[in-house]
C-alpha cells in the first residue's frame, strides 16, 4: 500500500545525514580524525558532478578531482538507509555485476571521471540538515490524524 | 472448526466475501477520474474527459450534482480553476464515504455488535489564522492535478517543502501537514513521473483529494464535544508512519463509571520525526506524551477522569486525567467487554474506507500460509490476514501469527477485500495459552532483543543531535 519503505536502522555516527533531494545525493559525514568537524558532501544526479567542504567551508583535501571517502561514506549509507535500487535510479547511476552494492554504486559513477561541481550546494545541504533536524524539536501531539491511516507501519524496510 | 460461543460476539466471516450492492459501480466511477489525474488535466484527451463525465454522473442525483458537472465540464475543456479541482475532490470523496458506509453496514452484521448511532454532527467552521497556508498548499495541489502524476518532476515536488515547514509548528495544521508531507516524499521518490513503472493511481488519487479537501478551512477541524469518566480496557495498539511523521493509536473498549453502554474509543498520540528514527525510536518519540502506552505494554486498564472525546469517539489524550488501573488481558476484554461495545460513526468528512479499522475477536481458526500471504480460516471462510502491518519494534513476528489459535485485531478493507490486522494472539505453550501483543514494547521492554533497538534508537538521536551541534557552532 505504501509507496516508500522505511529506512532502514543505520548508526549515524558517521554518516549522520542522508537524503535524495534537489536532484543531488547529499549528506553530513563526520571527520575520521576531528571530532569538531564534519564535512557536507554531495553528487549531482546524473552527471555525479561531486563537492565536498568542512563545516568551516574549507575544501576537502580528498575531493581534489575525484570522489574522496566522505563520498565514498556518503554513498555506502545512503544504500544502506534507502536501499541500492532508489539510490541508482536517483542518481542515474550505472554499477556493472549482479549484485549491486555501495561499493559498485560508487565505482560506477566514479570510472565516469565526473566534474567537481561548486560548492553553492553546501549551504542548500546545510539548511536541509537543520530542516531534518527540525523535525526532532515539533511537540508530539494527542489530536487524532485520521489522514495516517493511510501509511501503515510495515515491516518492509528500503 | 465451527464458532463454539455464538454470543461471544465471534464473527460471521462468510458475511465479509458476499457482494456488496453498487460497490462496484461507485468503484469504477471513482477509478474514472482516477485514471484522468495520470496524465493530468493541463490539455485532457476525450478519454480523461469520459472518466471526467462518469465521476459527475455518479453524483448526478446529490446536492453536488451541479457544482460537480460544471467543473467536470471546465476541466475536461483544460480551463479549470481551483474552485473546480476542488467539486471534483468532494465528488471523489463522497463516492467513496459511500462505499464506506456500505461496507461498514457489513462489517456490522458480521460482528453483529450495537449499531453506531446516526452521525449528524456539523464541524463548527471555526476562524483559522492559516488560511494563507491553506491557500498555498492547494495551489500545489492544483499544479500536481495539472501535471499528472506522469508529468511530476523534482521541482514541481519540492513546491511542498516550504509549505510543510510553515505548518508544522501550527497544532492545528497537524493533519494537512503530515498528509502532505508523506505524499510530497512519495513523489519525491518517484521523480521524475514519465519514467514511472507503475503509477498507485488510486492512492495518489486518494492523498491528493483527502488533501484537497483539508485545505478548506474547519474541514480539519474535529473538536472534543464532551468529557468521558471510567475505565479503559485496551485492546491493542496500531502504528502508522511514514519517512517524517508516526502516529499510534490504542484501540480500547471503556466503561462509562455511571453504568452507562460500553463504547469503543481510540486514543492517539503522533509526531514529526527524522525519517533515521525508526523501530523502537518510533515508541521512544511517543511514549512520554500518553501514559496509556505503558498500560497497554503492561497490560493494564485505564482510569480515566473527564478526558475530552470527540464525535468519533477518539479521546484527546491528557495524561493528567488518567490514571493506570488494575491488571486487564486482552483476550479477557475482547470475550466480555467488546462484544457489547458500540463503535462511534466516523465525521463526515472522515468516511473512507482506508479509515475502516473494526476491533474484533476471531478465534478457532485455521492458518494458511500461501504465495498471496497468511489467511484465517474461520468456519471454512478465508480472512487475509495483513501480517505486514504489525510494527517492527514488538514481539508479535509473522511465525508467531501462524501458530496462534486466537486473535484480536482490527478488520480492515484494502483493494476489495476485508483483511485482519494483527493486535494480539493467543498460543498455545506447553497447554497454557500465552498472549503476544504488537504493542507490548510501546512502553519499554526487557525482552534482549527489544533492549537493543532501544539502544540503537537512543544512540541515532544523540549523534543526530550531537553533530548538529558542530555544524551549528560553525
Amino acid at each position: 500500500m505504501r509507496v516508500v519503505p522505511s529506512a532502514r536502522p543505520r548508526k549515524l555516527a558517521k554518516v549522520p545525514f542522508a537524503e535524495l533531494a534537489d536532484g543531488r545525493l547529499q549528506g553530513v559525514v563526520s571527520s575520521g580524525s576531528d571530532i569538531g568537524r564534519v564535512y557536507v558532501s554531495s553528487v549531482e544526479a546524473g552527471t555525479y558532478a561531486f563537492a565536498c567542504s568542512t563545516n568551516n567551508n574549507r575544501p576537502c583535501g580528498g575531493a581534489r578531482g575525484s570522489f574522496c571517502n566522505h563520498i565514498r561514506a556518503l554513498v555506502d549509507e545512503a544504500v544502506l538507509q534507502y536501499g541500492v535500487e532508489r539510490v541508482t535510479r536517483y542518481l542515474k547511476a550505472e554499477p556493472t555485476g549482479e549484485d549491486p552494492s555501495g561499493y559498485s554504486v560508487f565505482n560506477a559513477m566514479y570510472s565516469t571521471r565526473p566534474a567537481q561541481g561548486d560548492s553553492s550546494a553546501a549551504a542548500q545541504v546545510f539548511s536541509r540538515f537543520l530542516r531534518h533536524l527540525a523535525y526532532l524539536e515539533y511537540a508530539p501531539a494527542t489530536a487524532p490524524l485520521p489522514e495516517m491511516q493511510w501509511f501503515p507501519t510495515t515491516r518492509a524496510v528500503a | 472448526m465451527v464458532p463454539h460461543d455464538e454470543g461471544g460476539g465471534l464473527m460471521r466471516a462468510d458475511l465479509l466475501t458476499d457482494v456488496v450492492d453498487g460497490l462496484d459501480e461507485a468503484l469504477a466511477a471513482v477509478d474514472g477520474f482516477d485514471g484522468a489525474l495520470v496524465d493530468g488535466l493541463l490539455r485532457p484527451r476525450p478519454a480523461q474527459a469520459v472518466g471526467l463525465a462518469g465521476l459527475a454522473d455518479a453524483v448526478a442525483g446529490s446536492p453536488l450534482a451541479g457544482r460537480v458537472a460544471e467543473a467536470a465540464e471546465k476541466t475536461a475543456a483544460g480551463a479549470a480553476g481551483e474552485d473546480h479541482f476542488v467539486a471534483l475532490a468532494a465528488a471523489r470523496t463522497a463516492l467513496l464515504g459511500s462505499v464506506h458506509d456500505a461496507l461498514v453496514a457489513r462489517v456490522g452484521e458480521a460482528v453483529g455488535r450495537p449499531r453506531p448511532e446516526e452521525s449528524g454532527t456539523d464541524r463548527p467552521g471555526t476562524q483559522e489564522p492559516t488560511a494563507n497556508l491553506l491557500i498555498a498548499a492547494r495551489s500545489w495541489l492544483c499544479d500536481l492535478a495539472r501535471a499528472g502524476w506522469r508529468g511530476i518532476d523534482h521541482e514541481l515536488v519540492a513546491g511542498a517543502a516550504p509549505v510543510v515547514s510553515a505548518m508544522l509548528p501550527e497544532p492545528g495544521m497537524r493533519r494537512l501537514a503530515a498528509l502532505l508531507d508523506g505524499f510530497a516524499a512519495e513523489l519525491a521518490a518517484s521523480c521524475p513521473g514519465a519514467a514511472l513503472e507503475h503509477v498507485p493511481v488510486r492512492r495518489w488519487a486518494d492523498l491528493w483529494s483527502r488533501a484537497v479537501l483539508l485545505t478548506l478551512p474547519g474541514a480539519a477541524s474535529a473538536p472534543a464535544v464532551g468529557e468521558v469518566t471510567g475505565r479503559l480496557l485496551p485492546l491493542g495498539v496500531d502504528v502508522q508512519e511514514h519517512a517524517t511523521a508516526v502516529q499510534a493509536q490504542v484501540h480500547a473498549v471503556f466503561e462509562p463509571a455511571d453504568g452507562g453502554p460500553a463504547r469503543l474509543v481510540r486514543a492517539s498520540v503522533s509526531a514529526p520525526k527524522p525519517d533515521t528514527v525508526v523501530g523502537a525510536g518510533l515508541w521512544q518519540l511517543l511514549r512520554p506524551h500518553m501514559s496509556l502506552l505503558a498500560a497497554v505494554g503492561e497490560g493494564r486498564a485505564v482510569e480515566v477522569d473527564a478526558m475530552p472525546v470527540t464525535a468519533e469517539g477518539d479521546l484527546v489524550w491528557d495524561d493528567a486525567r488518567a490514571r493506570t488501573g488494575e491488571p486487564a488481558e486482552v483476550f479477557a476484554a475482547a470475550r466480555v467487554a467488546l462484544p457489547a461495545a458500540a463503535a462511534a460513526p466516523a465525521a463526515p468528512l472522515d468516511r473512507h474506507p482506508v479509515r475502516i479499522a473494526v476491533p474484533v475477536l476471531v478465534e478457532g481458526y485455521a492458518v494458511e500460509e500461501g504465495d498471496d500471504g497468511t489467511a484465517f480460516l474461520i468456519a471454512g471462510q478465508r480472512l487475509a490476514v495483513d501480517v505486514g502491518r504489525v510494527p517492527a519494534a514488538g514481539p508479535l513476528t509473522p511465525e508467531v501469527i501462524a501458530s496462534s489459535g486466537a486473535c484480536v485485531g482490527l478488520l480492515r478493507w484494502d483493494a476489495g477485500e476485508f483483511l485482519l490486522q494483527p493486535l494480539a494472539v493467543e498460543r498455545t505453550v506447553r497447554k497454557k495459552a500465552v498472549a503476544v501483543h504488537a504493542g507490548a514494547w510501546a512502553g519499554g521492554t526487557t525482552d534482549k532483543a527489544g533492549v537493543r533497538a532501544e539502544k540503537a534508537a537512543t544512540d541515532a538521536v544523540t549523534v543526530l543531535r550531537e553533530r548538529a551541534g558542530r555544524l551549528l557552532r560553525k
